[in-house]
């Protein structure tokens, strides 16, 4: 995950693999940005394109899976809250989102924001003023439980009782 | 035989604006918000996400909020909410293996690459209570940290798995799709994919109970620790209208590898062999017991013999969710008035047939 969000501002050509693969970088850091985050930025824009909704914003499951053993066959290891969003803008890009949780309000500005960024210009403000600083905000929050989680690592020693 | 009664529509409407009173309690008191129950009951958030099945910290906060801190009750709302929400499908597989890990440790093995990372753990503190807490206002120290490139936390199994001392993680059948128990009904026997859903989801009491119980001999497995690990995985969900496999965000878990006394075969030299825990959230003992029972009921595999309770697949299974465990019990409560007029009735006519019938007592006249 931490090597996915290294590079959010990544500007390669316009290739649709690339393409692919930046929108992936941008919806899983979307998926993590707090409803303010997303908000912040929705109301910045000072021109807001119309849309409408193409499906949801809804709630409902995920069956999440494990593998016997870590790494064997899947089995189902029980359910979580998601939520998801489709929209369509005026100029007819479509957006799409999903994110863990209930809250329905940042799944359809994610979905209008990864509907946005498929405009180059646009993506250059919305990885300025939202992508960057959230990539920034998880790679400083998984850095910290790093080093919290390190200072409780043992350091064995051994006690050399008696002569030779 | 039901017959129908009306009635009590008042007694049910005070009763349940006299629990709202008694939830909401001394009204001077600021009432708990849901961000104080994740941020400070967590592991009591955790053990309703899992044992619900569900994971949602608010939602499993609510639940505990309006069950006055009742588990079984709050697992029981928030199993009831998710029935109303529609499934958009199945995650990826976890990858635990690549955990953002917040605690590890072995017992099998002192030094092992990643460490033991003791993380957030009760063990080595004394269990005396302490009355620094009695202060809500008492600042609380800021963790340590200790900064440098993080060793790769491997797996123990992947360890043993070198020199081919374990059993391989378990492999269902190529085309076996996993089972689900929220969508088929129970058969036995059951496979172990199906199992593990169950036991995820069992109430930690129960599996607890049992698992001690191979330790005490009933089903004895010599487990030892091969690692226990907790921390933040990602769940990630193949989105066909994207043709992406996108990330939707971290869940905690913890998993348990028992590693257990070995199997061979004349065909196959001996391995150690496994039990699995996996859980939601932060729940060591849960996922330990999981898997001693994971094991435990591996008997058929091994040709070992059924001889204890955990050992018992339809019995363990049958009786894990705390649910329908209570379910079943706590409708013992409801209006038996008929049934028991029925019995009432039969023992009055055998009492009769066994002593003579001028005996009637007053008691037996009062009752009528």
């Amino acid at each position: 995950m931490n090597t996915a969000f290294a590079d959010p501002d990544h500007a390669g050509p316009p290739d649709a693999g690339e393409e692919k693969a930046r929108r992936k970088r941008d919806l899983d850091l979307l998926a993590r940005a707090s409803r303010a985050e997303l908000e912040d930025l929705w109301n910045g824009l000072d021109d807001k394109p119309a849309h409408q909704r193409l499906r949801g914003p809804e709630t409902g499951l995920v069956m999440v899976r494990g593998r016997i053993g870590g790494g064997g066959s899947p089995f189902n290891l029980g359910e979580a809250t998601v939520s998801r969003a489709s929209v369509r803008l005026a100029d007819g890009a479509v957006g799409h989102a999903y994110r863990l949780g209930t809250d329905r309000r940042a799944a359809e500005l994610a979905a209008l924001i990864d509907a946005l960024a498929q405009d180059a210009g646009r993506r250059a403000v919305i990885a300025d003023r939202l992508l960057a600083p959230l990539a920034e905000r998880l790679a400083a929050e998984a850095a910290a439980r790093a080093a919290e989680t390190a200072a409780t690592k043992v350091d064995f020693f051994t006690m050399v009782r008696g002569e030779d | 035989m039901y017959v129908a009664v009306k009635g009590g529509e008042k007694a049910i409407a005070n009763a349940h604006r006299l629990l709202a009173d008694r939830r909401r309690g001394d009204r001077s008191l600021p009432g708990l918000t849901i961000a104080q129950l994740i941020g400070q009951l967590g592991l009591a958030v955790d053990r309703v996400m899992a044992e619900a099945s569900l994971y949602d910290q608010s939602l499993a906060a609510l639940a505990l909020k309006q069950a006055r801190g009742d588990m079984i009750e709050a697992i029981f709302l928030l199993r009831a909410y998710r029935t109303t929400l529609p499934r958009f499908g199945a995650s990826v597989p976890l990858e635990t293996g690549r955990m953002q890990v917040e605690r590890r440790v072995s017992a099998t093995y002192k030094d092992l690459p990643g460490g033991q990372l003791l993380g957030p753990t009760f063990d080595y503190t004394h269990r005396l209570l302490d009355p620094d807490l009695l202060n809500e206002t008492a600042e609380v120290e800021e963790p340590a940290r200790r900064d440098g490139e993080a060793e790769a936390v491997m797996r123990v199994s992947d360890i043993l798995d070198r020199e081919g001392l374990i059993e391989p993680d378990g492999e269902m059948p190529e085309d076996h799709v996993p089972g689900d128990l929220t969508r088929e009904p129970m058969e036995f026997p059951m496979p172990r994919d199906l199992r593990l859903q169950a036991l995820a989801r069992g109430d930690e009491g129960f599996l607890l109970a049992l698992g001690y119980s191979t330790q005490r001999g009933y089903g004895r497995t010599h487990p030892f620790v091969g690692e226990i690990r907790m921390g933040l995985v990602e769940v990630e969900f193949e989105v066909p209208e994207l043709g992406l496999t996108l990330s939707l965000g971290e869940i905690r878990i913890t998993e348990c590898q028992m590693v257990n006394q070995f199997k061979g075969s004349a065909k196959a030299p001996p391995q150690f062999t496994r039990g699995y825990g996996l859980v939601f959230g932060q729940s060591e003992r849960k996922a330990m017991s999981m898997s001693l029972v994971d094991r435990a009921l591996r008997t058929g595999e091994f040709g070992e013999d059924v001889v204890a309770p955990a050992q018992d697949e339809e019995f363990v299974i049958s009786h894990c969710d705390n649910v329908q465990a209570t379910g079943f019990v706590e409708h013992l409560k409801l209006p038996h008035y008929v049934d028991f007029q029925a019995e009432l009735d039969l023992v009055r006519r055998m009492r009769a047939r066994h002593k003579p019938a001028e005996e009637t007592t007053e008691h037996e006249e009062a009752a009528e």
